[in-house]
């Protein structure tokens, strides 16, 4: 099967997962002792004492004092530095925060011990919502932070004021998106061994970038990073919430190193939805200005994102307002813009970087702005944008960012005729006058992914991740070793980047072991995130094979008597191009190690190499259309159809691509009508179980219909652009305006995510209309 | 707790037998795992929704993490671990397999001994049917697609 670029392997991660030999953190805890983390139940407070019985073995703040607090930072002026003590030192500030760690013999004895410890908290006001934290006079979430706004970012171009008042029609909206958890099946967690012959600590963690965690664990705990190790065994997703630090993990390795011995740590599900990282929680007001031919003008936004208590590293609380504010303009050509997006502390778990980060909730903003003016111009949602979408590339936004070739306008096409509009609003109007609610809703969206480190210096982050890195090596026997940075933990990079090399090197993908999620046998990386590891680690994986294949080329131009250029590698030989000339891969591999002595001048011995590839960035693009039944009633949405129209450049295994669509979409349903972390007033949260917190299953999720274009543009140099987040990006949007679209007749506009049922019944029965 | 208050439970796991001391409130999924060392099994929820511990009780699907070990004694018990014959795979597992119907894998034992399970009893469901079980079980990363595709393919071969 040549090339195995294009081909939908099956992938070579399965059969251990398939048959219980997967090793995830839970399942490496024998010998270990195991810790409980003793947490706040307080949202707000000043801890007064936290005493622990005699037999209790409990260490807090006040025993890790040595230990830095988190300080991630923006070197930017907008921006105010918040830290976080990895165990709550003097306050408490969100319920769940850790405030001490009992270490015991087993889970059960660990439970036990920490519900001795007793902590006394007083409490003082706290801040749950963004909108009443920035309130004159609200109490202060960090001492020095008064007004609580950690970041404050604006960006308007000329003119805005002007375009607004010579618009011929105006739109003007407010949105809210509420609070969801990625919730990963498998929950957080770590085993920190101490070695004392080595003096190294070894950090086996379900994270998705082990490197970054190995930097911030020798800083904070003050020790070379050369004595730490980090592994990451399988994870069992992770969706961002395993990219930023876990303060937990930070203990645990202090603990193991303070009591020179294996100790380790598995979240529970309660835990994880209390206190790791929450995600979205934002409130839009969006403003835009249209000519007389519906088209878009102007923007003019305010965007306010709840960040929680604290910072997350190394992103800083400044990703979701500031990626926001840039990418607001999706895929539609205005240049009119004005925005302040604003992140602030409240007395919440701390967010971290979800599945498609703020664009979910820019594309449902931006979406919805469509639909509302299609509305207002009594056209067809997809012939607004039509009208408005961007189709000449290379495009450069309104805030600067420059979009490759893709197919906006195409996947728009594709995407009515894939769905049947015409037929569909027939059937519409026919159930409509039986007192049925049907609704269409279309999202299109760009999703930028693969974006090195150019794009993250553009933020000003002190870290600043964006390269990956691939030391390949073929060995005597002929078989591939590639050793990454990046972190898969589900996608399939295994395979993927396995057709990738063995394309290259004429070598089959199963002779092709690629090494990942352990920091003494890969180079520094920066992990699995912002669907970045196919096109970055795989650009890496790209250039090194081509190293590697212009090398093998080399000593099979000496041994066939050939020049270099006139040898083709393919199918586990070199030949010279138009002959029956030619040698064995394998018999090259040897000979490079063996015989080195017959290698020319020059040429070092062996087959090791490697590349590093770090590019600006590619734009993926799709239209997602779902079609929906509203039960005015119950307040019950079905999802009856949902397609998907996608590009995302060259496919490298489209099996795993379309893995990927589905779950992301899945994800999006998931926002759009289910999931939903809850407050109440005092900062205790009310969604503690799945039985409260409700991920889709089966019966939630209608079939997905995938469909492909594929613009190959030059920005990678695979062809192949990220497409990791589109699902989860597009579907909230395509689902909110379905819904809307089929409850239009009773005058309800959905403004708030999730669209429960509780708050769609609230809609019907607030609005004037009676249902048929 | 202490010793004292352990029980002794005799378990009959994939064919094999487990003699076990067990705190009786010790579930059955952590005496698998961490008495048994059958790891393939996993824990998601630890409140019986997400059904990642499903394994089969006398070839009844069942959450183990909602029942305790001491409750188990004489039942036979079949594990993830027990699905493939040899290095030859179940024809569930094989399915899986083709059909990328697993991304990361945590969820997967479940759904494995899930539908395993089922189409023991129930050899040729329609699609509704196929539904209605298969949402018994969360899995984050694959929206359920390649799941009901696996699932419905292996029914057929499994029916020969």
């Amino acid at each position: 099967m040549i090339p195995w670029i294009g081909q939908p392997l099956p992938r070579f991660e399965d059969p251990p997962l398939l048959t219980g030999e997967g090793r995830f953190v839970a399942d490496l805890t024998r010998g270990a002792s195991f810790l409980r983390f003793v947490r706040s139940p307080v949202a707000h407070g000043r801890i007064v004492a936290i005493e622990a019985p005699e037999q209790v073995t409990a260490f807090t703040a006040k025993d890790l004092r040595d230990v830095r607090p988190i300080r991630p930072l923006l070197h930017r002026p907008d921006f105010h530095p918040i830290e976080q003590p990895v165990l709550a030192s003097g306050k408490v500030r969100f319920v769940g925060e850790p405030v001490a760690v009992v270490v015991a013999g087993s889970p059960e004895e660990a439970e036990d011990a920490a519900e001795q410890v007793f902590v006394d908290i007083e409490p003082e006001d706290r801040v749950i919502s963004a909108p009443e934290a920035i309130r004159r006079g609200a109490p202060a979430v960090h001492d020095h932070l008064e007004g609580n706004v950690v970041v404050d970012a604006r960006f308007e171009t000329e003119r805005v004021d002007e375009v607004f008042s010579g618009a011929a029609v105006v739109v003007d909206f407010d949105l809210r998106n509420r609070r969801q958890n990625a919730l990963p099946l498998e929950a957080r967690g770590s085993i920190a061994a101490y070695d004392p012959r080595s003096g190294r600590t070894t950090l086996t963690a379900s994270v998705q970038s082990p490197h970054v965690v190995r930097t911030v664990l020798a800083d904070l705990l003050g020790m070379p990073e050369s004595d730490l190790r980090v592994v990451v065994p399988d994870v069992g997703g992770a969706f961002g919430q395993k990219f930023c630090l876990a303060p937990e993990d930070v203990v645990t390795a202090w603990v193991a190193r303070r009591l020179r011995t294996t100790v380790s740590w598995v979240e529970d599900r309660r835990e994880n939805l209390i206190s790791s990282f929450h995600s979205r929680d934002h409130h839009y007001r969006v403003r835009g200005a249209f000519d007389a031919d519906a088209r878009l003008l102007a923007v003019d936004a305010d965007l306010l994102c709840n960040i929680g208590a604290y910072s997350c590293y190394p992103v800083t609380c400044g990703v979701e307002p500031l990626m926001a504010l840039a990418e607001f303009p999706g895929p539609y050509d205005f240049r009119t813009y004005r925005v302040r997006s604003r992140g602030v502390t409240t007395n919440t778990c701390p967010m971290a970087p979800y599945r498609g980060v703020s664009r979910p909730v820019i594309t449902l903003a931006m979406e919805r702005l469509m639909d509302l003016a299609a509305v207002r111009f009594d056209i067809e949602p997809a012939e607004i944008r039509r009208r408005n979408l961007i189709s000449e590339f290379p495009y450069a936004s309104a805030t600067g960012l420059v979009y490759d070739e893709g197919s906006y306008v195409e996947s728009l096409d594709r995407a009515v005729e894939a769905i049947g509009l015409e037929d569909f609003r027939d059937c519409q109007a026919a159930a409509r006058s039986e007192g049925r609610y049907l609704g269409i809703g279309f999202s299109v969206f760009s999703e930028r992914t693969g974006y090195g480190t150019s794009a993250f210096a553009a933020r000003s982050m002190d870290v600043t991740p964006g390269y990956e890195t691939v030391d390949l090596a073929m060995d005597p026997s002929g078989n591939v070793e590639a050793r990454l940075g990046a972190s898969p933990h589900g996608q399939g990079l295994e395979t993927t980047l396995a057709q990738l090399i063995g394309d290259r090197l004429g070598v089959e993908p199963a002779r092709v072991r690629i090494v990942h999620g352990d920091t003494d046998r890969t180079p520094y990386g920066w992990g699995t995130f912002a669907s970045r590891s196919l096109v970055i680690a795989g650009g890496a994986a790209r250039l090194a094979s081509d190293r590697l294949a212009a090398k093998l080329a080399a000593i099979a131009s000496a041994e066939l008597e050939a020049a270099p250029e006139d040898i083709v590698i393919r199918a586990g030989r070199a030949t010279v191009a138009g002959t029956d000339a030619g040698i064995e891969v394998a018999d090259l591999a040897r000979l490079a190690y063996h015989s080195s002595h017959r290698l020319a001048a020059g040429m070092d011995p062996g087959l090791t190499v490697t590349a590093s590839y770090d590019p600006a960035g590619t734009f993926s693009n799709a239209c997602h259309v779902a079609t929906v039944e509203v039960d005015p009633e119950t307040g019950g949405v079905r999802v009856d159809r949902f397609v998907v129209v996608e590009d995302a450049g060259r496919l490298i295994n489209p099996m795993i691509v379309d893995g990927q669509l589905h779950g992301g979409v899945t994800q999006g349903i998931a926002g759009a009508l289910y999931e939903e972390i809850r407050y109440d007033g005092e900062g205790n949260i009310l969604t503690t179980s799945l039985m409260d917190f409700l991920p889709p299953t089966l019966a939630e999720v209608p079939t997905i219909e995938v469909h492909h274009l594929e613009t190959i543009s030059d920005a990678t140099i695979t062809g192949a652009k990220g497409l990791g987040e589109g699902g989860t990006i597009g579907a909230p949007a395509a689902i909110i305006n379905a819904v809307s679209d089929a409850l239009r007749p009773l005058g309800v506009e959905v403004a708030e995510v999730p669209a429960t049922p509780s708050r769609l019944r609230r809609l019907v029965s607030e609005s004037e209309r009676i249902p048929a | 707790m202490s010793e004292r208050t352990k029980a002794e439970v005799t378990l009959a796991v994939n064919g094999r037998s487990y003699r076990v001391r067990v705190e009786p409130r010790r579930t059955l999924a952590d005496t698998l795992r961490d008495d048994c060392g059958l790891t393939g099994t996993h824990l998601g929820c630890e409140h019986g929704v997400c059904g990642a511990c499903t394994i089969l009780a006398d070839g009844q699907p069942v959450r183990s993490c909602l029942m305790f070990a001491v409750q188990c004694e004489g039942m036979d018990l079949r594990t993830v671990e027990d699905l493939a014959d040899g290095d030859r795979l179940h024809p569930i597992q094989e399915a899986f397999w083709e059909n990328h119907g697993l991304q990361c894998g945590f969820c997967t034992p479940g759904f494995l001994m899930l539908a395993a399970g089922y189409l023991e009893q129930n050899p040729d469901p329609d699609d509704d049917e196929l539904r209605a079980v298969l949402s018994s079980n969360l899995c984050r990363c694959t929206g359920y697609q390649n799941i009901l595709k696996s699932v419905r393919q292996a029914a057929e071969v499994m029916r020969g």
